[in-house]
């Protein structure tokens, strides 16, 4: 067996105009996701959206720079993930069809595994 | 020493009809990609040799196996790590022992190394490269060479992506049936591939690029022995033997480009046409039928026709219409307005053809402005005619379709010259 993270990537902007009902609904996918996964689900989160994010960098002169923002601006935005367990891709890739993601997809990545 | 010529030729079969059955059978012992190639490879040149003194065996598949095998099993236990470079995902791996097992009972695993170079979670570029490589055989620098890619280029594409096979667990197993329709497409996705870059090479001096047609049918005729009861594999496979038949018509003499209209019919391999129209019968049969049943019905409605002008437009229209509705890309709409410019007028031909002149993907594509060049001089609009011959030659790179639209171009010349004459003749865009 093998892990897997599925990130969930969404467009901000539609979430915004999605109202009390669009966040409603999506709980409601989210939870029936977690009930028809929870075998395979080893945790998993949603962000906060990427106005909150603070994005902190090491200068070649050594001190930091931290600035407001995420690390990569871009239209469809890292906003929650889910950790996975899966005997190989198809079986993970299965999973990650199953998430819901209205406003955007999901990539999957095997976590890497030190021995 | 130099082998002895039948002996290389008997090598040199066996390594286009069993290289895919090997490798798959000794990745089963290795469980690494990598090292199943090199012992391969080596039991291919021990066979150069060994088959030189002792003869050609009577199934050189197993023999190459058993030897691979062996390989697998000795350089394993010289080192272990070796084993570990570029791990596979197995279920049921083999360990042959000291004892080979029986030949007679090597598994054929080719259907498992199909789906796994052909998994969709590789780029399409990378899947067919490893197809070439894996299931063809073709060495790092063959496949280069087929893309026009330098060998550096393809090695790192090729490794890039057996790195991902063996990091993210692409398994190497054959999909559950749910799976399997779209996983087969993916694989004759890849398959079609091939062809057409062999059919119609997009750069360079050859029209056709042989080597790659003849592995695209090979790979083909191999899905259809593995999966004998598959529509879409029957349906690419009619496509590719009634695309393929025309092949010998498609150059002249002199090299240039001889369209569909203008082929000399009896140079058609009836053979190979017989053989595609009992697949596309086949093919046909299942409910709606595939994209490939259909485009190889198309070629099959071209096939059967006795003369250009014979040909039945109505019908191949009416097939058209249900391909655009199941595989709606641009090009088959395309197609589909050339084959509307014969069947119900050129006037009509042109209005399909102008409904696509937005389409964003057809705006670096040459057959295009050639097809719209085309109707444009049957109506006798010279200049706009002149125009759009001018913009397809822009768009390919294909030295022998350039010097076919600049050979148009230059009777168009002639033509204006001496107004009112308007050469009738067929579309460059005509399927050939």
């Amino acid at each position: 067996m093998a892990q897997y993270l599925i990130l969930i990537y969404e467009d901000e902007a539609a979430w915004a105009t999605a109202g009390p009902e669009g966040y409603e609904q999506a709980m409601k996918e989210h939870t029936a996701f977690g009930h028809a996964n929870g075998a395979a689900l080893r945790g998993g989160n949603a962000l906060q959206p990427t106005g909150t994010a603070t994005t902190v960098r090491r200068e070649p002169t050594g001190s930091f720079s931290v600035t407001d923002g995420p690390f990569v601006e871009t239209k469809e935005a890292l906003g929650g993930y889910y950790l996975v367990e899966a005997a190989d891709l198809d079986e993970a890739l299965a999973v990650a069809k199953q998430v819901p993601a209205p406003f955007g997809g999901v990539e999957v990545r095997p976590v890497q595994v030190f021995d | 020493m130099l082998a002895d010529p039948s002996v290389s030729a008997a090598v040199a079969d066996a390594h286009r009809r069993e290289w895919a059955f090997v490798l798959a059978a000794t990745v089963r012992v290795t469980g690494d990609l990598g090292m199943a190639e090199e012992c391969v490879q080596d039991a291919y040149a021990q066979a150069l040799s060994t088959w030189g003194d002792r003869g050609v065996p009577a199934r050189p598949g197993a023999w190459l196996t058993t030897v691979a095998r062996r390989r697998a099993v000795d350089a394993g236990r010289r080192d272990a790590t070796l084993r570990r470079s570029l791990p596979l995902l197995l279920d049921d791996r083999v360990d042959p022992g000291p004892q080979i097992a029986d030949p007679e009972e090597i598994a054929d695993d080719r259907l498992r190394l199909v789906f796994t170079c052909c998994h969709p979670a590789l780029r399409l570029e990378a899947q067919v490269a490893l197809t070439l490589r894996l299931l063809c055989g073709l060495t790092t620098a063959e496949v280069a060479a087929a893309f026009l890619v330098s060998e550096p280029t393809m090695a790192a594409r090729l490794t890039r992506a057996k790195k991902k096979i063996s990091g993210a667990r692409i398994p190497y197993r054959v999909p559950a049936a749910g799976e399997l329709p779209t996983r087969v497409d993916a694989v004759l996705t890849v398959v079609h591939l091939l062809f057409t870059t062999g059919h119609t090479a997009p750069v360079g001096a050859d029209l056709i690029r042989r080597d790659l047609v003849e592995r695209a049918l090979d790979l083909t005729r191999m899905l259809r022995a593995l999966l004998p009861r598959d529509a879409d594999v029957a349906g690419l496979l009619a496509l590719i033997l009634l695309t393929d038949a025309r092949s010998a018509t498609r150059v002249g003499g002199d090299g240039r480009l001889v369209l569909l209209a203008e082929q000399d019919r009896t140079r058609w391999d009836r053979n190979a046409i017989g053989e595609g129209v009992a697949l596309v019968r086949e093919a046909l049969r299942r409910r709606p039928p595939g994209r490939f049943a259909l485009m190889a019905a198309i070629a099959a409605v071209h096939a059967e026709a006795p003369s250009w002008t014979d040909t039945d437009w109505g019908e191949l229209v009416a097939l058209y219409d249900l391909l655009v509705q199941l595989w709606p890309s641009p090009v088959v709409a395309l197609n589909r307005a050339v084959a509307v410019g014969f069947a119900a007028g050129i006037d009509a031909g042109l209005h399909a053809l102008d409904a696509l002149a937005a389409e964003p993907q057809l705006a670096g594509y040459a057959y295009l402005p050639a097809a719209r060049a085309d109707l444009l001089r049957r109506l006798g609009r010279l200049s706009e005619a002149r125009t759009a011959y001018e913009e397809a030659l822009l768009l390919t790179q294909n030295t022998v379709e350039r010097d076919f639209l600049t050979a148009r171009l230059d009777k168009l010349g002639q033509a204006q010259a001496k107004p009112g004459s308007t050469h009738p003749g067929p579309a460059p865009s005509a399927p050939r």
